[in-house]
């Protein structure tokens, strides 16, 4: 009941196996094929959700899948806020998923009356 | 060299007719493109080390594709510059160092979200803009769970990636283009277990049927629709019009939707409800043009907002030419005609040259064709009729209708501006591209039914984004020394940078 990768034995599009390459998410190890974006490679592994919401602390995932909503955002290899939509994985990916919290304490506004 | 120099942002169908016909016309051409594959989203295929012997079965037009992508990389005239985000346009002026320079593009080009790309800063002699469009998505409840994806999402990664979004799929909004994506889902080895679609039986009838001439006449189109639906009805996959996707539900993920009959207006009718057990919802009630670039460079918008173009593909300003989806939405065959009439006249020709041949007489058969999709599937008010007070409205600052309602009514203000700065609401990191629209049509509803309509204020509302893309601050900051500086034009936002470079700390 997840994401699924068509099976390549019966893909109509007969793509060309490319290498196999590993990343890790949160230190688990995502087995993909090189050319699949870093999404492409969660997904196809069942992985549906990864970032954390500020306000709800809500699980995301990918929704528009082409770069547009930016709900997908991963830290990789240290850097954060990349769209794991649009960055091609390569193997040694080190993919930490981000939950940015809100401050602890709300910043106090001057009232404006 | 004295050829003219013609940048073309955008590889999809229109950008690619526009480069191939600049180049032909004799023009250098620069073409540019932020994904690191030529293609667009309708072509969005497999990566090269991937690439499918027989991919072609995946797409519609993939051997125009090929041949335009054959011509453009061997022709020496034209540079292709994959990975490359255009951040920022300038309207010409004295500091691009030529007068005539159509504007000033500000281009990173590398790893997407990278931060180590490399600056450029292209002032050409004509720009075609041809930046296409991406799925816009109404909110309902739980329209944020993981297993929700826009229409294009499916499509994308069913073609780039061959992953099927789920197992038992549902597919939602309005418009042709969900028969595409139910089609590559069920390629894809997903089952599709509906198609719902808004409109109206009685409207999709006055779109496609009112004038059956007209789908003679965009014979591509019409194939290709015909195409679907046999092919759905072979694979028996249901159709429901009149009918919306009201709220998913699950825990941490879909797991049902609740589908409802629609009026005319688009509103639920109370008891209509039914829940189809999914484990992916595909949702699109069409598209938004990216109009970032044109409002930037100060092309003129049409009341419905999309880019005002002449015959020749001219926008209101010199030299900036506009072509697909960003034009209004008309599909592949509308693209490509309107891509090859803005390239050939940015190059220097005219668009009644004889090399153009029937490209005039196509695209007023492509203009119908985007009338009658607008006709029969264009969004209509009642659509708010299903929203909850706690249903998020912008993803990205989780900003509830609710919180909206109390702005406009604690402030007295209906003003964009105003309300996304009081409920963050447009202010996250999307910069309001899937809300903003949205947003804009809360805040012009009247609160109850004895108000009269409230008139939207015309101008380019959520798609003004100076700042094109998120840019990172060391990038900024590293170009502080080379950016070209312009004075900027009374009528748009100024760049980010300041007028004198700061001295660099390194």
């Amino acid at each position: 009941m997840t994401p699924t990768p068509v099976d390549p034995s019966r893909d109509p599009a007969h793509p060309r196996e490319s290498a196999l390459i590993t990343i890790t998410l949160d230190g688990r190890e995502v087995i993909g094929r090189s050319g699949q974006t870093v999404a492409g490679m969660m997904l196809a592994a069942g992985i549906q959700q990864w970032r954390r919401t500020s306000v709800d602390a809500a699980p995301r995932g990918v929704f528009c899948g082409i770069g547009v909503c930016f709900d997908c955002l991963v830290t990789i290899n240290g850097l954060r806020d990349v769209r794991a939509c649009l960055r091609r994985a390569r193997d040694g990916d080190v993919v930490v998923a981000q939950h940015d919290r809100l401050p602890a304490t709300p910043v106090q506004h001057p009232d404006p009356s | 060299m004295n050829a003219r120099h013609v940048v073309v942002v955008g590889a999809g169908p229109a950008g690619l007719s526009a480069a191939a016909a600049a180049a032909e016309r004799g023009a250098a051409v620069t073409l540019l493109d932020a994904a690191d594959q030529l293609g667009g989203q309708y072509w969005r295929h497999l990566p090269a080390e991937r690439a499918g012997d027989d991919e072609a079965v995946l797409h519609h037009g993939w051997k125009t594709f090929q041949q335009l992508q054959a011509t453009l990389e061997k022709s020496p005239s034209v540079e292709i510059v994959r990975q490359a985000q255009v951040w920022s346009l300038e309207t010409a002026g004295t500091a691009t160092g030529s007068q005539d320079a159509a504007a000033a593009l500000q281009v990173l080009v590398g790893e997407v979200d990278g931060p180590d790309r490399r600056a450029l800063t292209l002032a050409p002699d004509a720009l075609v803009l041809a930046t296409g469009a991406h799925d816009r998505t109404l909110p309902f409840p739980g329209w944020t769970l993981p297993g929700v994806f826009t229409a294009g999402a499916a499509q994308a990664l069913a073609k780039g990636e061959r992953i099927a979004v789920g197992q038992r799929v549902v597919v939602a909004g309005a418009g042709p283009f969900l028969l595409p994506v139910a089609s590559s889902l069920s390629q894809a080895g997903a089952r599709v277990a509906a198609v719902i679609e808004a409109g109206t039986p009685s409207s999709l009838a006055a779109g496609w049927l009112s004038k059956p001439w007209q789908l003679v006449g965009a014979a591509h189109k019409s194939g290709e629709l015909f195409g679907y639906l046999t092919h759905q009805l072979r694979g028996r996959i249901p159709y429901r019009t009149a009918r919306a996707v009201i709220e998913a539900h699950g825990g941490d993920r879909v797991e049902a939707v609740t589908i409802a009959e629609l009026d005319r207006r688009w509103a639920p009718i109370p008891g209509t409800e039914e829940q189809i057990a999914c484990d992916a919802v595909c949702v699109s009630h069409g598209f938004t043009p990216r109009l970032e670039l044109a409002i930037a460079v100060g092309a003129a918008l049409s009341a419905d907002r999309f880019v005002v173009v002449d015959p020749a593909q001219r926008t209101s300003v010199r030299a900036v030419f506009a072509a697909g989806e960003i034009t209004g939405i008309g599909g592949v065959d509308a693209a490509l005609v309107e891509g090859r009439i803005a390239g050939h006249v940015a190059a220097g020709g005219d668009h009644r040259d004889r090399a153009l041949g029937t490209a005039l007489r196509d695209r007023l058969r492509t203009t119908a064709f985007a009338h009658r999709i607008e006709a029969a599937h264009g969004i209509r008010p009642g659509w708010t009729g299903w929203l909850r007070p706690d249903t998020i409205v912008c993803r990205c600052e989780e900003t509830t209708l609710a919180a909206v309602h109390h702005a406009v009514a604690a402030t007295d203000s209906r003003s964009l501006r105003s309300t996304k700065l009081s409920t963050r609401a447009g202010l996250g990191i999307c910069q309001a591209r899937i809300c903003g629209r949205s947003v804009e049509t809360l805040l012009a509803e009247p609160t109850d039914s004895t108000e009269p309509p409230i008139t939207a204020a015309p101008g380019p509302g959520s798609d003004r984004r100076p700042i094109v893309t998120p840019v990172r601050l060391g990038e900024l900051a590293a170009l502080a020394g080379v950016l070209v500086v312009i004075d900027p034009p009374s009528t748009s936002t100024p760049v980010p940078a300041p007028a004198t470079p700061p001295p660099l700390e390194s």
